[in-house]
């Protein structure tokens, strides 16, 4: 790959993600904040599709041999600590990570004090690493394992599950939509 | 009624609409992660990089010093590599659809927030800012965030990402309910 493309190449397709982001309105945080109030469901709409379509694409590109998984570690009480801290932040921020960095180019000047924040909280993490690499992080670990190893269903039938699962959550959402505008 | 809904229509010119149906942009971003993976081999993600960065915010806070000794920084240095440019770009997309899309506008407190803490432009800050250092914190120790996680990881069926995003949901909907409980 070309020293152009090394720069050019994830330039590009960050820029596409963040055009996506702002089109599918989770750049803003009234968006998010109803999505934990379960008054908006954009985010779990935009979500759900990204993991199903995502999902079977890539893993045909896995069974055909044009990529690898990259599976992060399953650090179990790291994770569910972490998620959880997260979360907390998510509805207090308004934001995640990403959408809020979308957000700050959209004029949330709240955003980009919360930007800041996340340069404390990175640094609280760096700060307190060498005790949570001693303590916490090493907690239960599986490592870089996948449902289906885990449970010996294949793929396909997670797959088949998610898009079942999500189309039908989704229909009952849409209806459920259409009714109160009506109403 | 009707003076409700005129003057809301005054407020809202009609270009500051956006259209585009979730799943459409769902979709989008999980083709996004076919060409991540398939091209670049580097699925979707923001923390990893946003850390990186970091570190040089951390060095006028703590000293070059203890960034040099730091052991987190040691195993995730300042690098200009893919993750960093992807992040970079985000905003810049963001940017683009924006004012393509003439939603752009500057919002120092949001309306959710507004609604429901008052207009106080130094409350909605701290809130900001002390959210995004617990969701940093999160992120970093669960090892992504909603993207990450939530879409490169859960596209994968990962453990540790489906864990993250139990967890995740669960308490932001938890924390949601209290922030947002009826007085």
């Amino acid at each position: 790959m070309t020293a152009m493309m090394t720069i050019l190449g994830p330039l590009v397709m960050g820029a596409a993600f963040g055009f996506l982001l702002q089109r599918g309105k989770v750049t803003s945080c009234n968006v998010i904040e109803n999505q934990f109030r379960l008054r908006d469901f954009t985010v779990l709409k935009v979500m759900g599709t990204a993991i199903v379509v995502g999902g079977i694409g890539v893993l045909l590109l896995v069974d055909t041999g044009n990529t690898k998984y990259y599976v992060k570690d399953a650090n179990m009480l790291a994770v569910a600590l972490g998620a959880a801290l997260f979360g907390v932040g998510m509805v207090v921020y308004g934001y995640c990570p990403g959408t809020a960095l979308g957000a700050i180019a959209t004029g949330s000047v709240h955003a980009l004090v919360g930007a800041l924040g996340m340069v404390a909280g990175a640094i609280l993490y760096a700060l307190s690493f060498d005790w949570l690499k001693a303590h916490v992080l090493n907690v239960w670990t599986l490592g870089k394992v996948r449902l289906p190893d885990m449970t010996n269903i294949p793929d396909i039938a997670w797959f088949a599950a998610l898009a079942i699962g999500a189309g039908l959550f989704f229909w009952w959402v849409e209806s459920t939509e259409a009714r109160q505008k009506r109403g | 009624m009707t003076t409700i809904t005129e003057s809301y229509v005054r407020e809202t010119p009609r270009t500051a609409r956006i259209d585009w149906s979730p799943y459409l942009v769902g979709a989008g971003i999980g083709l996004l992660s076919w060409i991540a993976f398939a091209v670049f081999g580097d699925p979707l993600g923001v923390t990893t990089a946003y850390s990186r960065i970091a570190s040089l915010f951390a060095v006028p806070v703590i000293g070059p010093e203890a960034v040099a000794q730091n052991a987190y920084w040691k195993s995730m240095p300042l690098k200009w590599d893919y993750g960093v440019w992807f992040l970079v770009g985000i905003p810049a997309g963001a940017f683009i659809s924006a004012v393509m899309s003439g939603t752009w506008r500057l919002e120092l407190v949001p309306d959710v927030w507004k609604e429901r803490f008052g207009p106080s432009i130094a409350k909605r800050f701290i809130a900001a800012f002390l959210g995004g250092a617990v969701i940093m914190y999160g992120a970093r120790l669960a090892g992504g965030c909603t993207s990450g996680h939530g879409i490169s990881g859960g596209l994968q069926l990962a453990v540790s990402s489906w864990l993250f995003l139990a967890v995740m949901f669960a308490t932001g909907l938890g924390i949601s309910a209290l922030m947002f409980r009826k007085r």
